[in-house]
């Protein structure tokens, strides 16, 4: 995110600055938004991973009328804010488009792997990649783990392919599970028969995809999240204009497959993306 | 003039009367303007709260590393009972209170009885009630944030009593921390129990000897200590509307930082409660006004750090002279 900002606000020529709460704590997030505030910037883009918690500082950043635009996480409750616009990936539509493509590969049967059963957000991933594949016949069943225990994530997903081997197809929420994922699946002795996909970007992911041992990564484009803002917000301050309908504007899903693993590899290692 | 300068406080006044004049020339007007000074305020009073609390017991010769993690599962535990067991907001009020003095009489208990350093002993509250937040909030809920308590019956009065603007921008946790630093002040200054607390954390054997009731103090200590962070953690539930197992991660120790750069000292017997107050200040102007400035928030904790190490020094050079002449 940061490295979009910052391309933009060097292209523009204004001033971007970037804050994070040292850890993720709505309460430190909420105080840094009004400190924000405070300093009277000219346009504020805020992330909103907790609505409940943040819709206060960031009402009173509306109310002081500074222009918002929101990113990332809060394609939920942005509307309701005072928030111009919100840039990102839908969490449904993203699962949606993973379970179309590996559908497509002829997966009937997949897994998601979900580490976080309950957060609103992954719940939505899995039901949009159930959408997708049934689109294709095919059908899905979720597995929770516990992503604090990678062994014991890699023990759940070995059992669950070896329990069931009409499994063709598994889809993880995040990077952090890939690594045991990838472990079960080359110690299942079918590793050929299994499609694999994953929710984001790591160097260790891209690698897999460009080797093969994962057939895409979806990519929610966030050097996208940081670039296009500034660019929105500064011809919104210049000409009062911001797109309409009322929409999230999307960055994603993109998709990084074999095909285009390499080029990404090299913008990572040129501190692009 | 000398009996002044041998106040604990006087450092961090110093300290803040310096830190506010940097910060207006750096960050220029945003940081002066009323908005600033809000989330400055706004930022200090939850650990102000706290920092009043941990100094009166670091007064009394001991340390509560708990504080955090009593304050997320204080929180949780009012999320659970509202939300998920549909009860009032203020019956779980009052039980989650009850539940964190319990914790503290517990603390208290085993400090006073085993004659083990609290710092151990608070050490394993800590990760014995994070732990069992995080898991029991799973296990009943699959989630560790819950929100919603604004549907509750009684949020109303509890939003205005906690967590309203009694001032433009100013919320009513500033009015709190205000009320209970002179409390905590009164207390230590001009009552009975304020001496007890002072002989107990510096001479605890000369205390006991003379009849002061030294375990007794303990344990009231750790209870009150317990009961701030509950009432911090109520305080910021309604005021951010939930709760998440995570949160008050680290206060323990940012309460520490305030209470020694307001002149607690780490071994007891000597600080002060306003000082406290003034440390959880300097906390928050320097954490929003590094923000204000425009520096990488990455840099707050060096900050953070270079401003404790010099406090304490400077505190310490200043009471010798004080005391010395």
């Amino acid at each position: 995110v940061a490295n979009g900002a910052n391309a933009a606000a060097r292209e523009l020529g204004v001033r971007v600055e970037y804050q994070a709460p040292l850890r993720f704590d709505m309460v430190e997030m909420s105080q840094l938004i009004e400190a924000a505030t405070a300093s009277r910037p000219a346009a504020l883009i805020v992330s909103i991973p907790d609505g409940n918690a943040l819709g206060d500082a960031i009402r009173g950043a509306v109310s002081a009328g500074i222009p918002v635009v929101s990113i990332n996480s809060g394609d939920e409750v942005w509307r309701g804010l005072g928030v111009l616009a919100h840039i990102g990936q839908t969490e449904y539509e993203a699962g949606f488009g993973a379970g179309e493509r590996l559908g497509a590969e002829g997966v009937a049967h997949a897994l998601c792997v979900n580490h976080e059963v309950g957060n609103v957000a992954q719940d939505r991933r899995c039901a949009g990649f159930a959408d997708g594949l049934a689109t294709n016949g095919g059908s899905m069943r979720v597995l929770a783990v516990n992503l604090a225990d990678p062994e014991d994530t890699q023990q759940r997903v070995a059992g669950a392919l070896a329990g069931d081997t009409t499994i063709d197809g598994l889809l993880t929420l995040g990077p952090a599970a890939t690594e045991p994922t990838l472990a079960a699946i080359s110690a299942s002795g079918r590793a050929d028969r299994l499609a694999y996909a994953t929710f984001d970007l790591t160097p260790r992911v891209l690698e897999a995809v460009r080797d093969g041992r994962m057939r895409f990564a979806i990519d929610q484009q966030q050097y996208l999240q940081g670039y296009l803002p500034v660019v929105l917000l500064v011809k919104y301050l210049e000409t009062r204009t911001m797109p309409g309908g009322g929409r999230v504007i999307a960055t994603g899903p993109g998709f990084v497959t074999r095909a285009n693993a390499a080029a990404v590899i090299d913008l990572a290692a040129r501190g692009i993306r | 003039m000398r009996r002044v300068l041998a106040r604990p406080e006087v450092g961090a006044l110093a300290s803040l009367i310096l830190v506010w004049f940097c910060f207006a020339l750096a960050a220029g007007a945003p940081f002066r303007s009323m908005s600033g000074t809000a989330a400055v305020l706004n930022a200090a009073a939850p650990l102000g709260l706290l920092a009043v609390a941990v100094a009166l017991l670091m007064i009394g010769g001991e340390f509560d590393l708990s504080v955090g993690s009593i304050m997320g599962a204080a929180g949780m535990m009012l999320m659970l009972l509202t939300t998920q067991a549909g009860w009032p907001l203020w019956p779980a009020v009052l039980v989650t209170l009850v539940f964190c003095a319990t914790v503290g009489a517990l603390n208290g208990w085993l400090v006073v009885r085993t004659r083990l350093p609290s710092f151990i002993i608070t050490l394993g509250t800590l990760f014995i009630l994070r732990g069992a937040t995080i898991g029991i909030s799973r296990a009943l809920t699959g989630r560790t944030q819950l929100g919603g308590l604004s549907q509750r019956p009684g949020f109303d009065l509890a939003y205005r009593l906690l967590a309203s603007e009694p001032l433009p921008g100013l919320r009513s946790a500033i009015l709190w921390w205000l009320l209970f630093a002179l409390l905590a002040t009164w207390l230590l200054l001009r009552t009975r129990t304020g001496n007890w607390i002072f002989a107990t954390g510096g001479a605890p054997e000369a205390a006991r000897n003379a009849g002061v009731p030294v375990a007794r103090v303990k344990l009231g200590l750790f209870v009150a200590t317990a009961l701030m962070a509950g009432f911090v953690a109520i305080l910021q539930a309604v005021r951010f509307d939930g709760a998440d197992a995570l949160r008050g991660e680290f206060q323990e120790f940012r309460a520490i930082v305030a209470a020694v750069i307001g002149g607690t000292l780490l071994t007891g017997g000597y600080g002060s409660a306003l000082g406290a107050a003034c440390g959880a200040l300097l906390f928050g102007m320097v954490q929003q006004g590094i923000v204000m400035t425009g520096v990488d928030g990455d840099w707050f904790q060096v900050f953070l750090g270079v401003m404790l190490v010099l406090a304490v020094i400077s505190n310490d050079v200043l009471r010798r002279r004080a005391t010395a002449a």
